[in-house]
This record gives structure tokens, C-alpha cells and sequence, in this order.
């Protein structure tokens, strides 16, 4: 058995696809993380003192974990979702009903949005009480209260979705509040987020589109951003 | 090495690759340097590590998920306004201070304060010397500290935001008692070993907590005081 995994491990094929052997010593394991795609934000070794777990709580990794758990689902449950006043509502219900595990699908997804929006607040609780704002991290740490508003902003554009008196009324509230800024700039803002002057099939479309692309492809730009200057700054 | 001993051709010509020249001082000699902290490699000790924290959340997340459905209410009914009308939670701390605050202030000028206050964190030197809040002239601090917190309760007292209140007093008490315990260990002792800025972090956070807490369970009709356990609808 392990002959055969060696072989497999050895094989021209298997190497052309990851370049470095078995993580087996020093050499081997810094090239699994720098010949990797995935791992190569990583850098090869990390100080010890950045591991341990009551120093981070993971938060921001599990914050990364969240988001990929969210995008997963969130992309299967597009395939049942139609952003229509007349379709939403019962879509919901077809995934609750009649899709296999579309009712699993949908509580994941909605207790990993509400789980994510908590990680990510106390994740920048931990960074401000471990001081890892100082600098040269300045700037990551702006970048970080932008992320943390994009994972308001995504949660909240998704609560709409449903098309229940729950998602109507919970955004009928919070654009209201946006109304509130002065000089008719609120009124503005409102009318453009929402398509019109009341939550309508405009706002559930400019919602569902925000929601799935918008937003998302900003945290990850953002994200991105995010990761490479802990990793120039010296983090893992 | 003096200024003239070397000249560095700092090219700007953009179609030419720059030249690089390195300069070694007769005195340095090539030599290992001595890592000041303790290194492991990435692969296996934050990789893994990294894979277990991830499979343990999803784990937790699907038995969560096997257990309690996500809310799904009767379709939208723009007719049928729900008493009281609640936006999500991580919003109820807001729509808590609307309650108390005319929309111009809850819905904007806080939110934004909070926003800007966040992001300039960093450049204004805040918490970076971690030094004890009573540190440096105990008189000035303690005028300017019972000032700030007196100006904070009549404006909370006018609009009658007890929630607020009630923790900032607390609060105020635990600032002050190494100012007068003078006791360098125990509680006291670490509370005077804090910050002007961890005290307003801290402050800001358990307000935060509080009212999106109020808004959560303790709001009813009429953004009325409803105890959780007393049934609604």
C-alpha cells in the first residue's frame, strides 16, 4: 500500500501537478506552502508566538472560513432562486419543501451570515486589544473596518431575499433610517438602493444583484488586500 | 561611509533595466542572522491547524443547521406593518438609539462617528504606549475625565437613555477606584494598569452589547419594555 501511494506520490503526472514532494523535511514543507497557489500567502515558516490560539482565537481565519462556507452555499442556493416579488417568497418555500436539503442548505447559510457578521466584530475586538493595529499595520486595520462594514452591508442586502414580512419590514426599517441624512442626501441614497421610493421588485432585484456580485467581489478584492499586507507586515 | 566616497546611479530611465549594485562595507562581514524568535515551518503547524479550525466551524454550523430552521414568515405584506418592525439584529443596537435620539443623530451622526472613530484608530497613536489611565497628572486627568463623564450623563439624562447610563456610572467606578485604592496588584491594580483608549474601546463595546441586547429581547409593541419570556403575538 504505501509502495503504491510512493509510486503514485513519484509519478511524472502527480509531480507535474504539485511540484514538490512529500512534506517530510524542512526543504519538502517550505516548498509545499511556496510551490502551492493556495498556501503561498502563507509564508514558509511563522513565529511561534502567532500560533497560539488564545493569542488570535482564529478569528480571522475562521472569518475566511465563514465566507467560503457562505459562497458555497449561496452559490447552490441561487439555483433555486428566482429575484422576482412573485417568485421569492415561494422559492423559499420550494427550498424549505421540495429541494433535498434545500432547508439544510438555507440554514447553513443563515446561521453561518449571522455567525460571520459576530466573528468578524470580534475579530477586530482581538486586534484592537492585542494592539496589532501599530504600525506599519495602519492601513490594514482601515482596510479591516471596510471588510467589517461589507460583512454588515452583505449580510443585510441578503435579508431581503426571502421576500417574507421578516426581510420586508427589517429593510423597510433600515433604509428609513437612511432617509434621515440631511440635505435630501438620505432621500437620494434611499431611492437609489432601493430603485423607488418603497421596498418593490426594484429593491429586490438591486439587492439580489449587490448581494450575490456587488458586495462579494469588493470583500474579496478587499480580502485579498487584506492577507498580502499581514503577510508583507510579517504576519502569518 | 561618507557621502562622496560613492556614487549611486539612480536611473529613471524607464525603458532600461535599473543596475543593482550592492555596497558591503570593508567592516561587515557575511554572517548569519541570529533569528530573535522562535520560527516552526507553515506546513504542518498553521496549515494544519488551519484545516482543523475549519472542519470543527463546519461541523458546529451543520448541527446547528440540523436543529433550527431559519425564520421564514408569512410573504411580504407592505398592508400589514408587524408591531414592532425589527431589522436584523447586528442593526438593533441602532435602531434602539433611534428610541432615544432624533433619527439625525441615532441613524447618522453616531454611525458615522463610530465609523471614523474606528478608522483613525491607529494614526493617532491611541493605545500604542498602554500606559495606566492615572499615569501622568492625577489631578489634570481626573478634572478632565469627571468632566467629560458629567457632560455624557446630563445629555444621556435628557434623553433618558438609562441603558446607557447605568453602564457608563459602572464604569466611571471602575476608572476611579485605583485613583483612590492606590493598590498596585489584585483588581484594582489591573484596573488601573489600563488605558484611556481600552476603557473606551471597552465602554463603546458593552454599550454595543447592551442596547443591540435591549433591541434583541426587551423590545415589544410600540418599542415598548417587553420581558422575553412575556409571549408578543
Amino acid at each position: 500500500m504505501k509502495k503504491f501511494f510512493e509510486k503514485i506520490f513519484q509519478s511524472k503526472v502527480w509531480r507535474s501537478i504539485f511540484r514538490h514532494g512529500l512534506p517530510v523535511s524542512n526543504r519538502t514543507r517550505a516548498e509545499a506552502v511556496f510551490y502551492n497557489f493556495f498556501l503561498h500567502v502563507h509564508p514558509t515558516k511563522v513565529r511561534k508566538r502567532s500560533l497560539k490560539f488564545t493569542y488570535t482565537w482564529g478569528l480571522g481565519g475562521l472569518s475566511v472560513g465563514l465566507f467560503i462556507v457562505l459562497v458555497f452555499t449561496g452559490a447552490l442556493l441561487m439555483l433555486y432562486y428566482r429575484p422576482s416579488v412573485a417568485q421569492a417568497y415561494w422559492d423559499m418555500k420550494d427550498l424549505q419543501f421540495v429541494v433535498s436539503s434545500g432547508q439544510f442548505l438555507r440554514n447553513m447559510h443563515r446561521w453561518a451570515a449571522h455567525a460571520m457578521v459576530a466573528i468578524v466584530f470580534l475579530h477586530m475586538m482581538r486586534v484592537f486589544y492585542t494592539g496589532s493595529y501599530r504600525p506599519p499595520k495602519e492601513f490594514n486595520w482601515v482596510i479591516g473596518v471596510m471588510l467589517l462594514v461589507i460583512t454588515v452591508l452583505l449580510s443585510y442586502t441578503g435579508y431581503l431575499l426571502p421576500w417574507d414580512q421578516l426581510s420586508y419590514w427589517g429593510i423597510s426599517v433600515g433604509t428609513n433610517m437612511v432617509r434621515s441624512v440631511p440635505f435630501g442626501i438620505g432621500d437620494k441614497i434611499s431611492f437609489l438602493l432601493l430603485g423607488g421610493n418603497s421596498v418593490g421588485e426594484n429593491a429586490l432585484v438591486r439587492f439580489y444583484v449587490l448581494h450575490c456580485f456587488i458586495i462579494p467581489v469588493a470583500a474579496m478584492v478587499l480580502m485579498g488586500i487584506h492577507f498580502w499586507r499581514i503577510r508583507k507586515d510579517g504576519g502569518v | 561611509m561618507k557621502e562622496k566616497d560613492f556614487h549611486l546611479e539612480d536611473s529613471s530611465n524607464a525603458k532600461k533595466p535599473p543596475k543593482r549594485v550592492a555596497f558591503i562595507k570593508a567592516r561587515t562581514a557575511a554572517r548569519v542572522k541570529k533569528e530573535d524568535e522562535e520560527m516552526v515551518m507553515t506546513v504542518p503547524n498553521l496549515v494544519g491547524r488551519e484545516v482543523i479550525a475549519f472542519e470543527i466551524m463546519v461541523i458546529i454550523l451543520s448541527v446547528i443547521s440540523l436543529f433550527f430552521n431559519a425564520p421564514l414568515e408569512w410573504i411580504a405584506n407592505p398592508e400589514h406593518t408587524p408591531n414592532p418592525a425589527k431589522a436584523p439584529w447586528y442593526f438593533l443596537g441602532l435602531q434602539e438609539l433611534l428610541h432615544y435620539f432624533p433619527p439625525i443623530v441615532a441613524g447618522v451622526i453616531l454611525p458615522t462617528l463610530v465609523v471614523v472613530a474606528l478608522i483613525v484608530i491607529p494614526y493617532f497613536r491611541i493605545n500604542q504606549k498602554q500606559e495606566g489611565f492615572w499615569k501622568e497628572d492625577r489631578q489634570k486627568t481626573l478634572m478632565i475625565f469627571l468632566a467629560a463623564v458629567g457632560i455624557l450623563s446630563v445629555i444621556l439624562f435628557l434623553f433618558d437613555v438609562y441603558a446607557m447610563l447605568i453602564p457608563t456610572w459602572i464604569m466611571t467606578g471602575m476608572i476611579l477606584a485605583p485613583y483612590f485604592s492606590k493598590k498596585e496588584d489584585g483588581i484594582i491594580g489591573w484596573l488601573g494598569s489600563r488605558s484611556l483608549s481600552w476603557w473606551v474601546m471597552t465602554w463603546f463595546v458593552v454599550i454595543v452589547v447592551i442596547l443591540t441586547t435591549i433591541g434583541i429581547l426587551f423590545r415589544g409593541p410600540e418599542w415598548s419594555w417587553t420581558w422575553p419570556w412575556h409571549e408578543i403575538y
